[in-house]
């Protein structure tokens, strides 16, 4: 048995409508790789939020190494030896490695004190980053690293690691997994916030599972298996997805060596793209966050424009079109970002139901609109994928993630499109949704669409995919059909190895 | 501690009492100013709001409230629908001023004409020339990217030499003495922006204004165009997404208020200024811009659809 490092004892956080956190207690030892599982919205971030001194909990009381432990703020927890490494990183793009880290820390050394302390701590643990690059030209996993290298830096008794995976490819998450080990051998213990239960089974040593705000199990990982573990998350048996088995008819949608150039200036330009989707198909596009991605769906969406034959839509050229003429044609989209391209924060539901479905459900008649008919079809897609708010009249800003995320989809998939193309489908949505979600997009494509699905989940991708395909740095990979993949494969498919190979060199 | 947190709903009720309240408050604070300053307060709460309307001397200000409002309006209306878009036209003033001389000069170009087409002529130039000054920022903004808030303001210093030199040059009153000033289009009965009822202030350009309000009502709240315009203002990335091109937004709004303020220099030139001179503008343009702001603070356009 370890020593108990963190001991935590019946932490409540209620906010006005919603109790996050209802008398949480469990303890981290020192050295030990703990697991915090629930789904989106079971409490966790709330929770660890309040370890690391962002929130102030309600009642409930904290030790850190036998001492009482309330940090006002993020700064005393830093001091306490806690450090968070957030899903979403906070740099800035314009400045270097050094720069950034500097910023983050308390009482930062000399520039080039700093360059050499980053040196070693990112040898020490297995960590390729060179201080004097410039974060804007960074591959996801090396922003991390960032990110784990200013914790480090500080020496922390306590890293919180809030869905460290997201964002990594297969061998980046390897060579994650070996630093947390090895910091876990140092006696660092770690709070490793996740949904994939295959990870946790693979680093974490114990669990505990959060489900609306409470502890409902406390466990050992590697005795679970993954499908108890879901089950405990969420809290009942759910569906897997039902596959048919298919047979595909046209090619609806021919992208045919597609190259554009971002239109942001840290964007990812598109080189070279070559693939076809038919009728009835799935084709799953996997990739590291920011590998072109977003330039991808708003070339095959209308928002970039190209030239006429480099996107084709059942035979005919669609390239130099706007996504108002692709969508009428029956060529529909899902942007990843929900707040602010794929809806509009501050608009009701209706308005928002109006922002795609205008012209292909009829909600406009010679420029005018229908908002009753509006409101009708923002209340069929509310029904028919479960979306919980009180209305259609809502902000889309008051919905939660993974709401309004089935809220856009569910928009797309009712206007029956003929080719659908969705960016992070179930971003934030919790597992019954996620599941409901990719069975809608296999029903679509069951019923004679082709459908593009683009995600940084590869069990979602292995899940719903026919064929499967990577981006990296604006390059399609070959096509290969999912079956019979292998993790390695996809690995190097995503450019992993290649990344690999340009860290150690520069580091 | 007091916390202020962002309702996720804007509460109806609020937003409909709000503009009511502030209004309310002003009167207080500045009745306290006024008693601050050792003037009666209550009597110049009346004069301000009460005596225009109902006073004795109300039967000259009630025309005056029409006259004043109907310039207002008008490019008030232009000028929140391209705020609704997030572009700035602040160059109103300069629209006006071009709006006013196109128009001028295309009624003296026809005196002393006498036919019932020349009012309806001078109201389409005025439009027209308001419409091609908003067009340069609009362009140069399409263009290189250059920035609205900076082109339609300077435009307007601009405007105001082009006011200058036709006021002692091209349209001078060439029976005027001398003086600097064209002819008085009141005397001139086919150019002239008449009052329509006697005494209360109501000329074309309030007719006008009362057909932009609906206008710009059925635009925002029921066409595609609007809510296209206020999807720009509200989401820029989600507004592309729906296919709308900003530079086509851009043009519109800048075009559609140039033409507005033109229109409404055209009404005040033609009517209550009666002549070009080199100050006959007074300012309506700029203040049109806090009409403007005051009026998106109800957002009256925005609390519809959603019902």
């Amino acid at each position: 048995m370890r020593e108990t490092l963190l001991d935590i004892k019946g932490l409540t956080k209620a906010y006005p409508g919603v109790i996050a956190n209802s008398d949480v207690s469990f303890s981290v030892g020192k050295g030990e790789v703990h697991a915090l599982l629930g789904e989106n919205g079971a409490g966790k971030s709330t929770l660890v939020k309040m370890i690391y001194g962002l929130v102030k909990p309600d009642s409930g009381s904290m030790m850190l190494n036998g001492a009482a432990f309330a940090p006002p703020n993020p700064h005393a927890a830093r001091g306490s030896g806690v450090a968070m490494v957030f899903q979403h990183f906070s740099l800035f793009e314009a400045l270097t490695v050094a720069e950034n880290v500097a910023l983050g820390m308390e009482n930062p050394p000399k520039p080039r004190d700093l360059a050499q302390q980053i040196r070693d701590v990112s040898e020490t643990y297995g960590l390729p980053l060179d201080p004097d690059r410039t974060v804007g030209g960074l591959s996801a996993g090396e922003r991390q690293r960032v990110e784990i290298i200013r914790c480090l830096l500080q020496d922390p008794r306590l890293l919180i690691m809030d869905e460290p995976t997201s964002v990594l490819t297969p061998q980046e998450v390897e060579i994650l997994f070996q630093t947390l080990r090895k910091l876990s051998d140092e006696g660092t213990a770690i709070l490793y916030i996740s949904h994939k239960l295959e990870e946790i089974r693979t680093i974490c040593e114990s669990a505990t599972i959060l489900r609306r705000g409470q502890v409902v199990a406390t466990c050992t990982p590697r005795d679970t298996t993954a499908r108890a573990l879901a089950e405990m998350m969420v809290g009942a048996s759910f569906d897997a997805v039902q596959r048919a088995t298919k047979e595909f008819g046209e090619v609806r949608l021919k992208v045919d060596g597609l190259s554009a150039k971002s239109p942001g200036e840290f964007g990812t330009s598109l080189k070279d793209i070559s693939f076809e989707v038919r009728a009835g198909e799935v084709l799953g596009i996997g990739g590291v966050a920011g590998n072109g991605q977003d330039e991808f769906l708003a070339a095959i969406s209308g928002e970039i424009l190209t030239e006429a034959q480099m996107v084709s839509f059942d035979g005919a050229p669609v390239g130099t079109q706007g996504p108002e003429a692709r969508r009428k044609a029956g060529l529909l989209s899902a942007p990843e970002e929900r707040l602010g391209h794929a809806a509009a924060p501050d608009m009701s539901l209706t308005e928002n139901a109006m922002l795609t479905a205008a012209a292909r459900q009829g909600l406009m008649k010679k420029g005018f609109l229908n908002w009753p008919k509006a409101t009708g079809f923002a209340e069929q897609v509310i029904e028919a994928f479960d979306v919980r708010t009180p209305g259609a009249g809502t902000a889309a800003r008051a919905l939660s993630g993974g709401n309004l995320q089935k809220f856009v989809i569910g928009r797309e998939v009712l206007q029956r499109p003929q080719v659908l193309v969705v960016n992070q489908p179930t971003w934030g949505v919790d597992a019954a949704a996620a599941a409901a979600i990719r069975q809608a997009l296999l029903d679509l494509a069951a019923q004679g669409a082709a459908v593009v699905v683009i995600s940084q989940d590869l069990d979602e991708l292995m899940e719903v995919a026919d064929r499967f395909g990577a981006l990296n740095e604006g390059r399609l990979s070959d096509i290969r059909p999912v079956q019979g993949l292998t993790v390695d494969e996809i690995g190097l498919m995503m450019g992993g190895a290649h990344d690999m190979e340009m860290a150690h060199a520069t580091a | 501690m007091i916390h202020l947190v962002k309702r996720p709903q804007p509460s109806r009720f609020w937003t409909a009492v709000t503009p009511l309240l502030a209004v309310l408050l002003t009167m207080i604070v500045g009745g306290i100013m006024f008693a601050a300053l050792g003037k009666p307060p209550l009597e110049a709460i009346r004069t301000i709001f009460w005596d225009p309307i109902f006073g004795e001397f109300a039967f000259y200000y009630r025309g005056q409230l029409l006259i004043k409002a109907g310039p207002l309006i008008l490019i008030a209306i232009g000028l929140s629908i391209g705020f609704r878009a997030g572009i700035w036209n602040i160059g109103a003033e300069g629209q006006y001023i071009m709006g006013a001389i196109a128009g001028a000069g295309v009624g003296l170009a026809f005196y002393p004409l006498d036919s019932f087409i020349i009012f309806p002529l001078m109201i389409l130039a005025g439009a027209l020339g308001g419409w091609a000054w908003g067009m340069i920022p609009a362009i140069l903004k399409t263009k290189f990217g250059t920035n609205e808030i900076l082109v339609s303001l300077m435009l307007v210093y601009v405007a105001e030499a082009w006011l200058a030199s036709v006021a002692s040059g091209l349209l001078k009153n060439p029976e005027g003495r001398g003086f600097p000033g064209s002819r008085n289009l009141q005397q001139y009965e086919s150019a002239a922006n008449t009052e329509i009822i006697a005494g209360t202030g109501m000329h074309w350009g309030v007719i006008a204004a009362f057909i932009a309000v609906i206008f710009a009502y059925v635009l925002l709240t029921r066409h595609i165009r609007g809510f296209h315009i206020r999807l720009t203002g509200e989401a820029p990335r989600a507004a592309r997404f729906a296919g709308v091109k900003p530079a086509r937004v851009i043009l519109f709004c800048l075009g559609l208020s140039g033409a507005l303020a033109g229109m409404a220099g055209l009404f005040e030139v033609a009517g209550p200024a009666g002549q070009i001179t080199i100050d006959f503008n007074s300012g309506y343009g700029f203040t049109a811009i806090i009409v403007a702001f005051l009026a998106g603070c109800i957002r009256w356009a925005s609390c519809w659809p959603g019902c």
